[in-house]
């Protein structure tokens, strides 16, 4: 077990885990930030996907002990209240259906954006392929981004 | 107007507090929790007064509307609501909406499966608004002094038009919970409805977006500790021994012990699964820990010899043999081929067929193949339980609640009543979660550890479980007369361990000479519903073999399936045809237009299917193109009818989502068997479909009629995946027979 300093969604946080858990579990079990994700724990899903100083990084592979001082922010920072333009174009297509994968499809989005303002479909499809959607809602998404890149 | 006898029952005991908006009938905190953001948009009352077990209507006129069954991504949380609201009468922004958990006295069917639950369940959520308007309207009638039949109301308001007297919902409320249950209510005519047929927003779709807790995997109890199971590595094997020693000394860990899933003399009933009944339970403080420490377990497995099964069936108890032996998918192809050379069992037979195939000019011969499936539902198998001498409390994803309780009631000796099951919204389940073992096995480690314990599975225990779609076979035969004409079909369908045939579907009823077989072959490889049973097989292999049926005798391929259908609409042969013509031709004629088939089909790849099952009719057109050896799915165009279609937008993206899912297992899904052993357990080696496959566009359209609804969760996943081989074909000049397609061809 280790001390670690952790920077996520602009507030502090201390934990005491092993240095080789990683970042989805010290997350879910012990900061209580259950938005993120678990879907397979070897980085084939995106369900886990949150942001390393602005980067989308899978947090099943990503250990705490790799982290250091770098900013975290999981769906629950996206935005302060929950209307960051990809929350709304996901509200306004009504994309979820079990609603299992989407916080990590919209932090896999949002990565993108920040990125790429204007993304062509191709760009869309490359950069979400990572992101499995069990329920097939990728048109939606693919419509939701687009919504929230012109807005 | 119409009036209807009441009979779903009384009203619920349960206590009402001013706390209510959340957590009123469960009790924990987390769910109480759950509906901090709806209270942002609705503005919770000062006091609940529960009108019936379906709703609450608070002195402010804000309403909680229960949502009875389990929500799997099918949108019944926001839709059942919708047609309660309907019959209300009141506006849908003052609703909110709580899970109801599993309660059979006020209920009815709270079940995910079969896509019945807008269909079971219409009517009684019909009646359970008609009937809170019509005490709302006797509480005024009482009141004011009046008759009731002169009470009116729109949109959460009583009107008294004579005297001019009108009042919200809400300042009734408390009065109306006094009035008894009617016996009979009037319900709305369809024209009058204003809430079902509008499109309206998933109710749980900000705390999606935002990342609230809301599945099972997500659920938290103050002291609760993890578990996770170890199962057998293969089909055929069963759990010897264990050495737990450099586990337990890992960090965290609370304890490592055996757990038998059913009593010796317990009968499984439908939702058991029987193929991993004894298992190893890790247990420890968190998730993290538990998985590394897992990886320490020294288990020893053995084969299992020939064994047979009593499960409790329907129709009486059944015996299930299961075969000793580790199975290869190589000895299963190799099964399959040979019984398939040999007749089947007949379950139905019109005409002369023998006699057809004998005289005709041209005979036409098929063979299509489909392997086993998992069902890998987004969120992984888990589940919560506290189980104490007394009682037992779980909560979590499942589909098949009320059976389960049964499950857990025979297994830890306490009475159904004694049991409490809280239904999470799910990461989607696909037929998975109707088997819940995991249930049983938390209550079992709860009841161990005589604490709170949430167990988890991980993908890979959860894909290598079992429970899969089964694999199939299908022979198809069909005669063609000197003139061209259909004179006979023949199918023959077997599987492992059970076959996909629905003898009594088109195009039986269409054609004379008809004759459906089936078999079966044993195997120890466990299978369970995934969406669409049957018809997920069926609907590629039938609706493949018509368009090269329709392209040898020179038909257009929707022209022919409309001739058919003609034929078993105006003269059907037999009278055992369990689809009705008229709809199943409505739907292809609809997709014919929309698709603009017969203009504008020059130059594209096109492939047609249709399908009927779960009561609901789809036809599907698919236009792609092969770019770089790789199909591009440009566009899938759907003619949907289900009825009377309650929430549009959310049956739009339900259709959407099984034609992206039916795609998908065509091109890519496949599990197969090396010596009882899965060959995938995970994303990297179980493919789904994603992102840059799907297709580009998908065009939904419902016929528009006042048939009751029926449902959308299985009905658009079949058939297009018959007009993707279909298109397939056009693009390459290659029919697909066996899937996956991608290693058919694409690979
Ligand atoms: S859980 Fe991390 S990518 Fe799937
Ligand atoms: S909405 Fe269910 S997995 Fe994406």
């Amino acid at each position: 077990m280790a001390i670690f300093n952790l920077k996520i969604n602009k507030k502090e946080y201390k934990v005491d885990v092993d240095p080789s858990t990683p970042m989805l579990w010290v997350l879910r079990d012990h900061l209580n930030l259950v938005g993120t994700k678990f879907g397979c724990g070897i980085a084939q899903c995106g369900a886990c996907t949150i942001h390393l100083n602005g980067e989308a990084v899978r947090s099943c592979i990503t250990f705490i002990s790799e982290v250091g001082v770098k900013e975290i922010t999981t769906i629950e920072g996206l935005s302060e209240n929950g209307d960051h333009p990809l929350q709304m174009a996901w509200i306004e297509h009504d994309v979820p259906q079990c609603g299992y994968c989407q916080s990590g499809q919209i932090m896999t989005a949002a990565a993108l954006l920040k990125k790429n303002p204007h993304p062509s479909d191709t760009d869309i499809e490359e950069a979400m392929n990572g992101n499995i959607c069990r329920c097939g809602t990728y048109t939606r998404i693919k419509k939701a981004i687009k919504t929230a890149s012109h807005s | 107007m119409t009036t209807a006898k009441i009979n779903f029952g009384r009203r619920s005991f349960i206590k009402s507090s001013a706390l209510a908006g959340g957590g009123l009938m469960i009790g924990f905190n987390w769910f109480a929790s759950l509906n901090a953001q709806a209270a942002e948009v609705v503005k919770l009352p000062n006091e609940w007064f529960e009108i019936t077990g379906y709703l609450k209507i608070g002195e402010n006129g804000a309403i909680t509307i229960m949502s009875p069954n389990p929500e799997i991504g099918q949108n019944i949380k926001t839709s059942m609501p919708m047609i309660v609201a309907e019959e209300l009468d009141v506006d849908w922004k003052n609703v909110l909406v709580e899970q109801a958990p599993l309660n059979t006295a006020i209920f009815n069917r709270q079940l995910a499966g079969g896509s019945d639950s807008i269909k079971q369940s219409w009517p009684g959520l019909r009646l359970a608004g008609a009937t809170g308007r019509k005490m709302l309207k006797e509480a005024a009638a009482k009141k004011w002094n009046v008759p009731v039949a002169e009470i009116t109301t729109e949109l959460g308001i009583l009107y008294h038009q004579k005297s001019g007297k009108k009042a919200g919902y809400g300042e009734m409320a408390s009065a109306a919970a006094q009035i008894p249950v009617p016996k009979e209510v009037e319900l709305k005519d369809l024209k009058d409805f204003k809430i079902i047929g509008t499109s309206r927003k998933n109710v749980d779709g900000q705390k999606i977006v935002t990342g609230q807790p809301l599945f099972g995997l997500d659920y938290k109890k103050e002291g609760m500790l993890i578990a996770m199971i170890v199962h057998p590595p293969a089909f055929g094997m069963k759990l010897k021994s264990f050495d737990a020693t450099d586990a337990k000394a890992k960090p965290g860990i609370k304890d490592v012990f055996r757990i038998k899933i059913y009593n010796d003399d317990y009968k499984p009933q439908w939702c058991d699964t029987t193929s991993f009944t004894e298992l190893v339970a890790i247990v420890g403080n968190s998730t993290w820990e538990v998985m590394s420490a897992r990886d320490y377990l020294k288990v020893e497995w053995e084969p299992f010899a020939d064994h047979k099964i009593a499960m409790a069936g329907w129709g009486g108890d059944q015996l299930v043999s299961v075969p000793a032996g580790l199975e290869s998918t190589a000895d299963h192809h190799a099964k399959m081929t040979a019984a398939a050379a040999q007749p089947g069992k007949i379950e139905r037979r019109d005409g002369n067929p023998e006699e057809a195939f004998k005289n005709a000019a041209k005979v036409i011969e098929r063979t299509y193949t489909a392997p086993f499936l998992a069902h890998t539902p987004m969120e992984p198998m888990n589940f919560f339980a506290d189980v104490t001498a007394d009682n037992a409390k779980l909560v979590g994803p499942i589909q098949s609640p009320e059976s389960m309780e049964k499950t857990l009631s025979a297994r830890l000796g306490l009475p159904l009543e004694k049991i409490d099951i809280q239904m999470t919204r799910m990461g989607g389940g696909f037929g998975r979660r109707l088997y819940g073992h995991f249930m049983v096995e938390v209550a079992l480690i709860s009841q161990k550890m005589k604490a709170p314990v949430k167990l988890i599975y991980s993908r890979e225990d959860e894909i290598t479980f079992g429970i899969y779609r089964p694999a199939y076979h299908a022979f198809y035969r069909a005669a063609l007369d000197a003139k061209n004409n259909l004179t006979a079909f023949h199918v023959r369908m077997g599987g492992i361990p059970e076959n996909a045939l629905h003898a009594n579907r088109f195009p039986a009823g269409a054609i004379d000479n008809y004759l459906a077989e089936s078999w079966a072959i044993e195997s120890n490889i466990s299978v369970g519903a995934m969406r669409a049973p049957g018809s997920n097989f069926n609907a590629v292999a039938e609706q493949s073999f018509l368009d090269e049926v329709a392209e040898a005798i020179g038909k257009d391929p929707i022209q022919f399936r409309l001739d058919l259908l003609k034929r078993a609409k105006e003269n059907p042969v037999g009278k055992r045809n369990d689809y009705d013509a008229a709809r199943y031709a409505g739907v292809l004629e609809l997709v014919r237009e929309k698709s603009g088939w017969d203009k504008n089909s020059a130059g594209k790849n096109r492939g047609v299917a249709a399908y009927f099952c779960h009561s609901s009719y789809v036809a599907n057109v698919v236009d792609l193109t092969v770019e770089k050896n790789t199909p591009i799915i440009q566009k899938v165009y759907a003619a949907v009818d289900c009825g009377i279609v309650v929430n549009p937008d959310a049956a739009i993206n339900m259709t959407e989502g099984g034609i992206v899912d039916g795609i998908g297992q065509a091109m890519y899904g496949q599990l197969t068997l090396s010596k009882g052993q899965p060959d995938q357990d995970n994303f990297d080696s179980y493919r789904l479909i994603r992102h840059a496959e799907a297709p580009k566009e998908i065009e939904v359209h419902f016929v528009q009629n006042e048939i009751n609804p029926t449902g959308l969760g299985e009905p658009p996943y079949p058939p297009v995946m018959g007009a993707l081989a279909n298109a397939l074909y056009k693009a390459t000049g290659t029919r697909y027979y066996h899937q996956p397609f991608v290693k058919n061809k694409f690979e």
